[in-house]
């Protein structure tokens, strides 16, 4: 299929043209310089989402995807291109700026959770607050109502030690989402998660996405789990191979509904 | 990332890891302890040797008979015969001085009935008492009449009274013999103890000058003049003007050295305090050596601490943390690990100098400078030890640190 038709396709689903897009990369290279070698891991990747998309990223291990996540997450510089986050070309800030850009515009979910250990879910949530320099009340308030807005009211004390998977991963997302970002990047969320936890996971991205508009960009290798967003582009050998809208998009709701009802007492407990 | 949040995260850290804290705070612990106890020490001497020489005497300047250089011959000190009573009256008349005492002593045997002992005899003029700060607590110092009587009469201190006369036995008014010739004691005069050069001051009788002079060493000149300046502001002028006015008297041409030796209880306090004060900076020296190795040893677990929590950094920096956000973290980690142990450590140091006070009688004495150093160097151990594993922690790539297992 050429590309262009892929690329109107996606517009035509989205219709937000005149909107500025959440995330706009413009031929992005990333070439890592091993020495003697060159490790080519990105080679050319244009790619607009808009506001309110909830993009799944797939490709086999090596195709570029954590390069590319790592790029859009502004944890890294591109060899060559143009990014736009939210408008801003950020593919040219210093590393303080790209703090700053991380610390308020990007919420990040990874696979292995990423919580502080021997700290409390509150505490957790709050970090991302610490850096801007929200004051001490308002950064209690504001990570509170994050973790309600995962279901985990109750559970604020609790250190990750003493939480599930499933629930440390929302701790996560409530950290991410605290600072109130233009983009959530999670990266593989429920690749240390069993299938039902997965699906709760999921069910709480499409709704943040679906209730607050928020634009979510995910990074998967399991094709059921990418049949969760509403659109899937997929990386291969450091290229766009693929960039369609889901068909069959799958509901997290109803999916835990036809679930059999398992054990799950005994884990909560 | 205000500082009070820093604070807080600094403490959280090491509080997590309590055991390892206080190993590292030892250190600091030990070389503030030890620098603190070092310097109490050393000023707790030199305040000791102030008191003594202000016990010595009333802002005293002493004057003795130099050496004489007769063709080339140096005979020792005190030996020259150009001191006289006569220069001891015109010194009265300088105005910075107060009172002044000519002095010839010589050592005799002493007799009491069966019991004998052996003593120096000052012979001295009445305002040595008040020169020396000596109060006579029995009887009363002989007068300016006896010294012009050349009177036999003496006064006893302590020790000669504890070697001649029975215990509660009154020595005032008793007679006894020093070579041969009866003396009446009229007074007896308050214990001194020792000297700053470790000599008894209370094995002394003193008796008129004049008496001392004619009667027991048979010689027409003195040895030493004792004057007070009028004030401890007053007593390097009164050093001066005596030293001129004895030239004067003496007719020393101004190529000519003194025939007389001038010491004020200032000069000796100077050299005693300057030695003091090398004694005590070479203790403490050694003693801040074991704070330099408290600080590597923080240095030590600080970077220890850094690769064990490269996750944390690299979480810490996903969220948004700048470098400078992870430096200050680690910073004051360091900063507030050796603060802590800089404040225990003076606590430690001013116990440990109460301690050898008690137990070894030292005198020590905490000067509050001590304490403002002993904090300010060890929040500089801190940062300067702190530092480098800040900067390696600040320097972590946050997609290496974030993959760190």
């Amino acid at each position: 299929m050429p590309e262009e038709l892929l690329q109107s396709e996606a517009d035509e689903v989205n219709g937000t043209s005149g909107v500025v897009p959440v995330i706009e990369v413009e031929n992005l290279h990333k070439t890592y310089d091993l020495g003697e070698v060159q490790v080519h891991a990105l080679r050319g990747i244009s790619l607009a989402v808009e506001p309110g998309e909830f993009v799944a990223i797939m490709g086999a291990s090596g195709s570029g995807k954590s390069t590319f996540m790592n790029l859009i997450g502004c944890l890294d510089r591109s060899t060559r291109g143009r990014y736009l986050l939210d408008g801003q070309d950020v593919s040219r800030l210093s590393k303080i700026e790209l703090a700053h850009i991380r610390n308020r515009k990007i919420g990040f979910v990874f696979q292995g959770f990423n919580l502080l250990s021997r700290t409390s879910a509150l505490e957790n949530v709050e970090l991302p607050l610490i850096y801007c320099s929200v004051p001490h009340q308002e950064r209690l308030e504001r990570a509170q109502e994050a973790i309600c807005s995962v279901g985990l009211q109750g559970r604020e004390g609790h250190h990750p030690a003493q939480l599930s998977g499933g629930q440390q991963q929302r701790v996560a997302i409530a950290r991410a989402l605290v600072t109130n970002p233009s983009l959530v990047v999670a990266d593989e969320p429920t690749g240390n998660l069993d299938s039902r936890t997965s699906v709760e996971i999921m069910d709480i991205f499409q709704r943040l996405n679906a209730e607050r508009n928020i634009t979510i960009l995910l990074v998967t290798h399991e094709p059921d789990i990418a049949r969760y967003a509403k659109r899937i582009v997929l990386f291969r050998d450091g290229k766009i191979r693929r960039d369609s809208i889901v068909e069959d998009r799958l509901d997290a709701r109803q999916v835990i509904l036809d679930l059999p009802v398992v054990d799950d007492e005994d884990e909560e407990a | 990332m205000d500082f009070k949040a820093i604070f807080r995260v600094a403490l959280k850290a090491l509080a997590r890891n309590k055991m390892r804290t206080i190993l590292t705070m030892l250190g600091i612990i030990i070389g503030v302890a030890a620098v603190i106890c070092t310097v109490a020490i050393g000023e707790g001497a030199s305040n000791q040797v102030q008191e003594q020489l202000a016990s010595l005497g009333d802002n005293l300047v002493m004057v003795f008979a130099g050496s004489v250089n007769s063709h080339g011959i140096h005979m020792g000190s005190q030996a020259t015969k150009t001191l006289t009573a006569g220069d001891a009256q015109s010194i009265a008349q300088i105005p910075f001085v107060k009172a002044v005492s000519p002095g010839v002593g010589i050592g005799e045997q002493i007799v009491y009935q069966d019991q004998n002992w052996f003593s120096g005899v000052s012979g001295e003029s009445p305002a040595y008492f008040e020169i020396r700060k000596w109060p006579v607590i029995q009887g009363s110092p002989f007068t300016q009449h006896d010294v012009e009587g050349a009177a036999n009469v003496c006064v006893l201190g302590r020790t000669v009274v504890e070697n001649l006369f029975a215990d509660g036995e009154n020595p005032v008014g008793k007679v006894i013999r020093i070579h041969n010739l009866p003396f009446r004691v009229v007074g007896v005069l308050s214990p001194k103890g020792e000297s700053p050069w470790g000599h008894d001051e209370d094995d002394i009788i003193v008796a008129p000058y004049t008496t001392v002079q004619k009667k027991l060493a048979g010689i027409s000149w003195v040895q030493s003049i004792q004057a007070s300046a009028t004030a401890v502001g007053t007593v390097v002028p009164a050093e001066q003007q005596i030293e001129s006015l004895l030239r004067q008297r003496h007719h020393l041409r101004p190529d000519e050295d003194d025939d007389f030796i001038i010491r004020s209880t200032l000069d000796i306090a100077n050299a005693r305090e300057q030695s003091a004060r090398v004694l005590t900076l070479l203790l403490a020296s050694i003693a801040s050596v074991s704070l330099l190795v408290g600080g590597i040893g923080i240095m030590n677990i600080m970077l220890v601490s850094v690769t064990e929590r490269t996750r944390e950094i690299g979480i810490r920096m996903a969220v948004g943390a700048t470098e400078n956000d992870v430096q200050n973290q680690f910073l004051s980690e360091a900063v507030v690990l050796s603060l802590l142990g800089g404040a225990l450590g003076i606590i430690f140091g001013v116990f440990g100098s109460m301690a050898v006070s008690s137990m070894l009688h030292w005198p020590t004495l905490i000067p509050p400078q001590a304490i403002v150093i002993a904090v300010v160097f060890s929040a500089g151990v801190g940062v300067f030890f702190g530092y480098y594993p800040a900067r390696k922690a600040a320097r972590l790539d946050p997609i290496e640190a974030l993959r760190y297992e």
